[in-house]
């Protein structure tokens, strides 16, 4: 019983030295790299870390709203970190992002222009793109024998209860308002009443509010639609291991929600010039290209859209990977609301609940 | 007729208990990312679980930390538990409650609290700040159960071995310990569980620098958890079922436990 004690202890010891002793010794430069849980395609991480000497510390969180709150905590600092838009103008609100210094980031450059200087970061100053995307209707197509392409389908009483609906403030009362032909980011009480009164009714014929569910759901015939981000439905386009030709996906004509994930750099951050060494190299054509491919969103980066363009084609017939012109014209990207978002919790509890 | 109603009871509760790891078990050998489809048999998550550099460095973590944290948690929590038990009257009551209180606390604020003194201490979250916790909420586990075999032992044979001339240290190794044997290694045993199982409190310790596999995986509530995680799991489940497979063929052979 000793000789093992002693030896546990022993092999305890060691592994914690050898634990220790990694961190010390010659001044190597660590970069903190703070993302969403499997957003990227891993291999460009060791690229990275080959090509510069960098070390990359790479941790994942669930939600913007978690890492918020652990960049505000403090204790520990973070270099690169990837919210999405409202959370971006929020951090600029609060002051917790440094500006970025775009002379090291030439592959900026390849950044589509109409995606630049967008409302959450109006001159452009803190935040580049990392994907974007689309909310809209998935649907099963056996199940469904009406266009999507219109809001309305969410609220047509011929497919009750088989209508999901997605568990987020936003998303959820976005597409209310949009309906009504409002805009997405409304603060007018009166348009916020109605997108409110127009949920209610539609919960009469809605199956449920789901959360990352509602893809398996449809996928599995559970439910003949439900809102979506663009990119549930291009991870089942790319599963290539089962089929799922009975799915698609629809974008209403009235417009929709514009979703960007970003890379910034927090005020915590050590080493902001090797902070904008890896956003720049996350821009470069290739590795954005072989990125976009891994994760099967879609790139900002017009030269990896030229080449995937080129390799398939099909790809950009798809909606939830390509929106049409007239689509992104009619969308609204999310903006922070501030104090005001007290009131749009506050009527979508109440819809919840009812 | 009794007997058949007691296996189809037994039966269907075992299902209950045991479905979810099945089901988890099948879907590590799913060709497909879906969670609803079966897109074919493959082993390819097991091999991808091995190339990925996220999931091992959490595995190793979390090991590593489960190991450090039952050590320490055990030799602190035996020590302290015999301390208690030689305590009388009120401040005995007195330790044994505050024991008690960080059992009942809810992990949020035990993870809350612990994060804002490392920071106000103005200490690094980190490895470090996460083995403390780690060890923190384990001890009280240990120390309830310890303190039980403790009240089983007869007061006299620690005193007997000291007539005969044991030294206290001696008596403590060659007497006591042995017999409390058994409350140390549950004890042992669940601070092990606590500490892999562990997500919110190491959540707010981690800080930047280490995350176990608790937080790797619930991180990937945006796209959907990786099935290598499934093949993860499986690995798990196997080990620690073989584990207990030769803990018990060991006592059954009347051979030393383990520790």
């Amino acid at each position: 019983m000793k000789k093992i004690l002693a030896s546990v202890i022993v092999a305890a010891i060691l592994i914690s030295m050898a634990f220790s002793l990694s961190g010390c010794g010659e001044e190597q430069v660590v970069l903190n790299v703070f993302n969403w849980g499997e957003y990227i395609d891993e291999s460009l991480l060791d690229e990275f870390e080959k090509q510069t000497g960098i070390k990359i510390n790479y941790k994942t969180y669930d939600t913007n709203e978690t890492m918020l709150a652990k960049l505000e905590a403090g204790g520990s600092s973070y270099d690169v970190v990837f919210p999405s838009d409202y959370a971006v103008s929020e951090m600029i609100r609060k002051d917790m992002l440094l500006p970025l210094d775009f002379e090291n980031i030439p592959n900026y450059k390849y950044v589509d222009e109409r995606l630049k200087n967008l409302e959450y970061d109006p001159e452009n100053k803190y935040s580049v793109p990392y994907f974007w995307g689309t909310i809209g209707i998935l649907y099963n197509k056996n199940m469904v024998d009406d266009p999507v392409d219109t809001w309305d389908i969410l609220w047509n009483p011929k497919y009750a209860g088989q209508i999901l609906m997605k568990k987020d403030v936003r998303d959820a009362m976005g597409a209310s308002l949009k309906r009504l032909g409002y805009s997405m980011n409304s603060t007018n009480d009166e348009e916020l009443k109605q997108a409110q009164q127009a949920l209610l009714e539609q919960k009469k014929i809605v199956t449920g509010y789901y959360g990352d569910e509602i893809k398996d759901m449809i996928a599995n015939g559970d439910a003949a639609m439900g809102l979506t981000y663009s990119g549930d439905f291009m991870e089942l386009y790319w599963d290539e291991s089962a089929d799922f030709s009975h799915i698609g996906f629809g974008i209403p004509k009235e417009g929709t929600n514009l979703w960007f994930d970003c890379m910034v750099i927090p005020k915590s951050c050590k080493h902001k010039k090797e902070a904008e060494m890896f956003i720049n190299f996350m821009l470069d054509p290739e590795i954005s290209y072989q990125n976009s491919i891994a994760v099967g969103y879609t790139s900002p980066n017009v030269e990896a859209l030229n080449r995937i363009r080129q390799e398939m084609p099909e790809v950009f017939e798809l909606p939830a990977f390509w929106p049409d012109d007239s689509i992104l014209e009619n969308s609204d990207v999310y903006v922070d609301l501030g104090d005001y978002k007290s009131v749009y919790n506050q009527l979508w509890t109440e819809v919840l609940v009812d | 007729m009794k007997k058949a109603v007691v296996r189809i009871y037994m039966g269907l509760i075992f299902l209950f208990l045991y479905a979810p790891i099945i089901t988890l078990i099948a879907f590590s050998f799913n060709k497909s990312k879906s969670r609803g489809q079966w897109g074919g048999f493959t082993l390819d998550w097991y091999a991808e679980l091995f190339k990925d550099r996220l999931i091992t460095e959490a595995l190793y973590y979390t090991i590593l930390i489960a190991v450090l944290a039952t050590l320490i948690s055990t030799i602190v929590g035996t020590i302290s538990a015999i301390g208690i038990h030689y305590m009388r009257g009120f401040s005995k009551n007195l330790v044994l409650n505050i024991n008690n209180l960080p059992v009942l606390n809810p992990d949020i604020v035990t993870g809350v609290a612990l994060m804002t003194l490392f920071i106000s201490a103005g200490m690094k979250l980190g490895f470090v700040t996460m083995l403390i916790a780690h060890v923190l909420f384990c001890i009280p586990y240990v120390i309830l159960a310890v303190l039980p075999k403790l009240r089983q032992l007869n007061r006299h044979i620690a005193e007997a071995a000291m007539d005969l001339g044991a030294t206290p240290g001696y008596a403590l190794r060659k007497v006591i310990l042995p017999e409390i044997r058994p409350g140390i290694v549950s004890g042992a045993l669940m601070a092990f569980t606590l500490s892999i199982d562990d997500f919110v409190i190491s959540f707010f310790t981690a800080g930047n620098e280490v995350s176990n596999l608790s937080i790797l995986i619930y991180s990937m509530a945006k796209r959907g958890v990786k099935p290598s995680i499934n093949a993860l799991s499986t690995l798990m489940f196997v080990t620690v079922v073989i584990l207990l497979l030769i803990i018990n063929k060991k006592s059954e052979k009347g051979e030393e436990l383990l520790l």
